[in-house]
């Protein structure tokens, strides 16, 4: 069943066009990851998925067509996005990140066993509850963001390069967590990448693009068994 | 000879003449609307070109009107040789604003010349200088009068005709000056520091002495303006140079058309007549038409007339 | 000692005022990074409109609070309908459009209420029944008027749902957009509240200082001063700066320069603020990328 489908899709900034024609798919369940160097477009495709930047094309997603939608309406069908730099409130408190995140649900008391879920998972976050975000650690930030962007209870998830700027041990304990998500909560997700290595072991599925386009495309276990592939395009 | 030489020498013959086409009323609303132009002028030259907002050019003006009117009653100087000297102190007042002025960007910078316009008229009233300024009373002055006599047209050589030459050669020399100005390298320097201010410093441009001159230069303009005011109206008064003085003239800056020179006329024009028609109303109304067209404006043309002239130039349907 | 403090509580109640126009200037640069320089006259509006409702034969509370209400509403459809087209667009044009908002409800003001000076009665007894040799009835209840103000703002943006969502979109808009918050209408409650809490300072100044369409004018100087001194991302500092410019305006109006010069200390206050400590006494420092 697919989740997610992007057909011809183009975005622009401004008069620059930034994405030409990119077609993808992502399953129910599944882990999706988009692959390719600096301003290959990457962010820009997740920043189409949301609406957060102009679009041409068609997106359909949970069965409805979703082009043209303002972004909050897109958030309230259930996609989550963890922005690239992580977008946290840095003014706010962890806690009041975690509320906001969960700002479109109505179910007060599940918004509240929700965020203790998220203590009992990242008790560093428990400890640091009342500390304004801006002071975390980067990895207690992309913990933080994470978890915001699971308040909401998402169908989807979109992650703009979490292992950026973090030492290698805690991207480790991030995408383990990752793939904790995805299989015992059923999140789908949409992980955007430069770390090839990393993202081709959690994916099944893998996108490359190369200025705006997309050049490849496959499960990812046959992307990654390639070495020629992975040489030519992926650098390792 | 082409188009441009033809209306340059017709609008030249319209202007010499029109002071004996209309009455003595008429020419002093005539030279108010140059002598705005001249302080609109001034004001674009640091907003429309230079990009610092001020919202305090009023101060400028009454600046230059109250040397002026001081150096004609206490030192009983003449009319002409105090437009000079309103000038340089004017010149002076603007790089001493400047100064601080290079801290502030944007809403900043509005903010704090929106305070000094607030704070003039009390100033001007401040019982400490009263022997000066002549307190709340303000100073009345005599009107130049016309070194000989003269007829034309079923008309005579009145104050107010001669006083007209005198605003039209000034407007000429400053309107040309600044033409100048605006073209040469300063001018450039002046653009190049308002759109991208860091990378015309890593280009060698010296921020503080092109900000800080272009202030000077901009008051100086609406200082020689408020001289002249206070000759032609021949009166200075604290409650002339209230806030919506200073407002007055960027409407009007905006109105012609920011960043343009001919735009100043346009923009004089506006705040000098549409008050009189609109005061018929009431005495709120000429405000309450300034705001609704400012607006309107911002939104419609955000190039004034200028703007819309040149796109009618350029056959452009956008 | 007597005449000292006199002037301190006088200086503290009008203090209140400065603060609440300070929070209001505050509340909108923290979402728009735009100054409102309409605030004052938008308040004076507004104060017209209380006048009115009472001079026709509403009680006091009652016009009170619909002209609060009202207040709220028409920020909100300023923004809507002027702010929200020039929003991206640069500097020099929204503080053209924020002159231009400045004039016409200047113009307004004197057009449909005229100039001629109205007294304002103020709902609170001339004797006041704390400290009154050193504070009047009004004074007394301005300033527990606009602490109770206060008090309410603070707790909705502590505690309220909506409150948070409105720290969030001032702070962070893009991530704000992301959890779903519709950012645009939150600077439009932004732009209510603020109108309503100006709508306040106007009420309670108008029976200290007569209305008229240009009762605002100087006390919008203050709030300025009052904004910057707290620090203008700073919404309490403004609070604390309104008292203390609120304080020292007297206390210099009364021992150092007299009451002539009370609006160049405004001027000297916020340029020397601008220049010297540009963010303020409780702001904190922001660093813009190249």
């Amino acid at each position: 069943m697919s989740l997610l489908q992007v057909k011809d899709l183009c975005a622009w900034y401004g008069p620059t066009q930034a994405l030409f024609n990119v077609n993808f798919e992502l399953a129910e369940g599944g882990i999706t990851t988009i692959l390719g160097a600096n301003g290959a477009g990457k962010t820009t495709t997740l920043r189409g998925v949301c609406q957060t930047v102009k679009t041409s094309g068609e997106m359909i997603f949970d069965g409805k067509p979703t082009s043209g939608l303002s972004t909050d309406k897109i958030v309230r069908m259930g996609v989550a996005h963890v922005p690239d730099g992580r977008g946290t409130f840095t003014g706010l408190t962890v806690d009041e990140n975690l509320r906001l995140g969960a700002y479109t649900r109505k179910d007060k008391t599940a918004v509240s066993e929700d965020i203790e879920k998220v203590y009992d998972r990242f008790p560093r976050l428990r400890e640091r509850f009342s500390q304004q975000a801006g002071t975390l650690s980067g990895g207690e930030q992309q913990m933080l963001a994470i978890s915001r962007a699971l308040m909401l209870r998402p169908k989807l998830l979109l992650l703009d390069e979490p292992s950026f700027g973090l030492a290698p041990l805690i991207v480790q304990e991030i995408f383990e967590i990752m793939k904790s998500i995805n299989q015992t909560d059923g999140v789908s997700m949409l992980l955007v990448e430069q770390n090839a290595s990393l993202a081709l072991n959690l994916a099944d599925h893998a996108y490359l693009l190369e200025t705006g386009k997309v050049v490849l495309a496959g499960p990812a276990e046959d992307i990654r068994a390639d070495e020629t592939i992975r040489r030519t395009y992926l650098g390792y | 000879m082409n188009l441009r030489i033809q209306t340059v020498i017709l609008l030249g013959l319209i202007a010499l003449i029109l002071p004996w086409l209309i009455s003595d009323f008429r020419v002093f609303q005539v030279n108010l609307m140059l002598v705005y132009a001249i302080a609109v002028l001034g004001l674009n030259l640091l907003t429309g070109y230079g990009g610092q907002i001020s919202l305090g050019h009023g101060a400028f003006y009454a600046i230059g009107a109250y040397t002026a009117a001081i150096l004609m009653d206490q030192a009983q100087w003449s009319a002409y040789a105090t437009l000079p000297v309103a000038a340089l102190v004017c010149l002076a007042a603007g790089i001493l604003m400047g100064f601080p002025a290079l801290r502030l960007d944007g809403h900043y910078l509005a903010l704090a010349t929106f305070a000094l316009a607030m704070a003039i008229p009390q100033l001007l009233k401040y019982k400490g200088i009263e022997d000066y300024t002549g307190g709340v009373q303000g100073i009345v002055l005599d009107k130049p009068l016309p070194l000989f006599e003269m007829e034309f047209l079923g008309k005579e050589l009145s104050e107010d005709r001669w006083m007209y030459y005198l605003v039209l050669i000034v407007a000429v020399l400053m309107f040309w000056l600044a033409n100048n100005l605006v073209k040469g390298r300063i001018g450039r320097a002046i653009v190049a520091i308002r759109d991208q201010p860091i990378a015309a410093g890593a280009l060698g441009v010296n921020l503080t002495a092109v900000k800080t001159l272009t202030f000077g230069v901009s008051a100086a303009y609406t200082g020689v303006a408020g001289a002249l005011g206070a000759i032609a109206v021949s009166y200075v008064a604290p409650d002339s140079f209230h806030t919506f003085l200073s407002i007055s003239f960027l409407v009007g800056a905006v109105v012609g058309g920011l960043g343009t020179i001919p735009g100043a006329l346009f923009g004089a024009a506006f705040i000098q007549f549409v008050p009189n028609v609109a005061d018929e109303i009431s005495k709120s109304a000429p405000w309450a038409v300034y705001g609704a067209i400012l607006i309107a404006l911002i939104y419609v043309a955000p190039g004034g007339v200028m703007g819309m002239l040149n796109k009618l130039k350029r056959g452009d349907a956008k | 000692m007597d005449g000292f403090l006199l002037q301190v509580f006088s200086g503290l109640a009008t203090g209140s005022i400065y603060a609440a126009v300070g929070l209001a200037l505050v509340m909108i640069y923290q979402s728009t990074h735009h100054i409102n320089f309409a605030q004052g006259e938008m308040a004076t509006f507004a104060t017209f409109i209380c006048w009115w409702l009472i001079d026709s034969g509403m009680s006091y509370w009652l016009a009170f609070f619909l002209t609060v209400g009202v207040a709220f509403v028409g920020g909100l459809v300023i923004q809507r309908v002027f702010i929200r087209p020039v929003e991206r667009k640069p500097v020099l044009i929204n503080v053209i459009v924020f002159v231009g908002l400045l004039v016409i409800f200047n113009a307004m003001s004197g057009w449909i209420f005229e100039h001629t000076l109205k007294a304002f009665e103020s709902p609170f007894p001339v004797r006041s029944a704390v400290l009154p040799e050193y504070i009047s009835g009004h004074q007394l209840g301005s300033l527990g008027v606009t602490l109770a103000v206060l008090l309410v703002i603070y707790l909705f943006f502590r505690f309220t749902p909506i409150g948070l969502a409105m720290r969030g979109a001032a702070q962070n808009p893009d991530s704000a957009s992301l959890v779903g918050i519709r950012v645009t209408w939150m600077l439009a409650l932004g732009w209510g509240l603020a109108s309503a809490i100006g709508a306040v300072a106007g009420i309670m100044m108008a029976p200290i200082m007569f209305l008229d369409p240009n009762m605002m004018g100087g006390i919008l100087l203050y709030g300025f001063a009052a904004a910057l001194l707290g620090g203008i991302d700073n919404p309490w500092g403004a609070v604390a700066g309104g008292f203390i410019v609120g304080v020292l305006e007297n206390l210099l109006g009364a021992y150092v320069i007299g009451s002539d010069l009370k609006l160049t200390v405004a001027l000297v206050l916020i340029v020397g603020t601008l220049t010297l400590k540009p963010n303020g006494l409780f702001g904190q420092k922001v660093v813009t990328r190249v």
